[in-house]
């Protein structure tokens, strides 16, 4: 506001103790990661924005992705996250509340309001480590074609997405995966689908009411269903099955969307539990009167200033990968 | 933060009595923004997915205008950059904004030339 230097201080100005920020050297240095911590994340949103505009054709449609709430069956798409959205936009608010108790020197206030903003971040790195969970394991299943890319299943007569258990017959004698037990002892094979690929060939032959839908988004802004010919002439194409995600192969669509999921959300999460950790740390400090004694509750204001941090980048995480 | 702080928000038009009331109301205006992202995002009107400006859809549009509108009632309110000097807000706000801007230029106008290049060049991808 005032930042006239009286004649005084002119003489001084080199002497140290000044701010001519108004602001602390902890405050400025907080600032100072905040902002380079924003470059950061701003360089993997852009990297994601990147990979979608090369593939903004068969990019997977976020919507379909992310249907699931905990405890509910059915498709609910956006609904948790938004949840997830409130949840920290809510901590945020406890948190600035604690730093406006802090500044008021209510020391019991600030306690009760960093009580309720742990437990905020708590559910919400809970509710990620859920979402990872679902994702990881996957819904639908699907099959992945030479090119890599991915093949879903869709009911002809519903339109709903049909899952590879809705459909694939079983075949008796297929093979099982091989163990370190069996033979020789430094070889292993990773997990094998639930199907292998035949029995999902075979159960579509059998069942004509189930049509595959490709990445390739049409000009609705849905994926391209194709009729029954078609998908019979592209099942040839597919050489594996694809269940669930890892950080090669997911059953959603282009590989590089499980991969920048992993990359953003995990990077988010982590600075969330980081977060609750300091938050933790300065909760304790604030019970044993180490601020009281200081005179003043900065420390609770720097904490607060990450952690507004990190609520102001999963509404940029939220509106770029659920929402746009 | 000690020289007080400022409270109106919306250029003056709400002014609020203290501090803590200030912050229930940021937090009432975030919450709707967020209900009325939500909300396009499930309904996605046809009128606002079949506009395209600058090469955009309508609704992406709306979705990033808002996630700023929501960006800056954090920063402001809850990080308090508000009562905070101008020289110290500019140098946190323009800093990022600049290079932000500058790296999504680059990257997304290079990401295009690919998709072109894909889909017109003699590479076969999608098979």
């Amino acid at each position: 506001m005032n930042s006239t230097v009286t004649t005084a201080e002119e003489t001084n100005v080199w002497g140290g103790g000044n701010q001519p920020l108004g602001a602390s050297y902890g405050k400025l240095m907080m600032w100072f990661f905040l902002v380079s911590d924003a470059l950061t994340f701003s360089g993997f949103l852009a990297a994601y924005g990147f990979s979608r505009f090369k593939f903004i054709e068969t990019w997977p449609i976020a919507d379909e992705v992310f249907t699931h709430v905990p405890f509910f069956h059915g498709n609910y798409p956006m609904i948790y996250v938004a949840f997830m959205t409130f949840i920290l936009i809510m901590s945020s608010v406890t948190m600035v509340l604690a730093v406006d108790a802090g500044h008021k020197m209510k020391k019991n206030a600030v306690i009760w309001y960093m009580f309720a903003t742990i437990i905020g971040g708590a559910i919400f790195v809970g509710s990620q480590a859920w979402e990872w969970g679902t994702f990881i394991k996957g819904d639908h299943g699907a099959l992945e074609t030479k090119g890599g890319r991915i093949l879903q299943f869709v009911k002809a007569d519903s339109g709903e997405r049909a899952a590879l258990r809705d459909f694939a017959v079983t075949i008796p004698g297929e093979r099982v995966a091989h163990e370190r037990k069996n033979g020789i002892w430094f070889f292993d094979e990773g997990e094998l689908p639930t199907y292998s690929l035949n029995e999902v060939i075979e159960g579509f032959k059998a069942d004509p009411n189930i049509l595959i839908r490709t990445e390739l988004i049409n000009e609705e802004g849905e994926k391209t269903l194709l009729d029954r010919k078609a998908s019979l002439a592209k099942l040839a194409d597919a050489t594996m099955v694809v269940e669930g995600a890892n950080l090669i192969r997911n059953e959603y669509g282009s590989r590089l969307f499980a991969d920048f999921f992993f990359f953003i959300t995990g990077f988010h999460g982590f600075h969330v539990f980081s977060g609750v950790v300091i938050n933790i740390i300065i909760f304790f400090n604030v019970i044993l009167g180490t601020y009281e004694r200081r005179g003043h509750y900065e420390m609770v204001e720097k904490i607060g200033l990450y952690w507004h941090f990190v609520d102001l980048v999963w509404v940029f995480v939220f509106t770029f990968f659920y929402l746009v | 933060m000690a020289h007080g702080h400022k409270l109106e928000i919306f250029r003056g038009l709400v002014k609020f009595k203290s501090n803590t009331q200030k912050i229930w109301g940021v937090l009432a205006f975030l919450t709707l923004i967020t209900a009325v992202e939500v909300v396009l995002g499930i309904i996605k009107p046809v009128s606002l997915t079949d506009t395209y400006f600058l090469g955009m859809k309508l609704i992406n549009w709306i979705f990033i205008i808002l996630t700023l509108v929501k960006a800056y009632y954090i920063a402001w309110d809850f990080m308090h950059l508000r009562d905070e000097k101008a020289s110290l807000r500019r140098a946190i706000v323009w800093t990022p904004i600049f290079l932000i801007i500058y790296l999504v230029f680059i990257l997304l106008v290079e990401a295009d030339y690919i998709y072109n290049v894909y889909k017109d060049g003699f590479v076969s991808w999608n098979f």
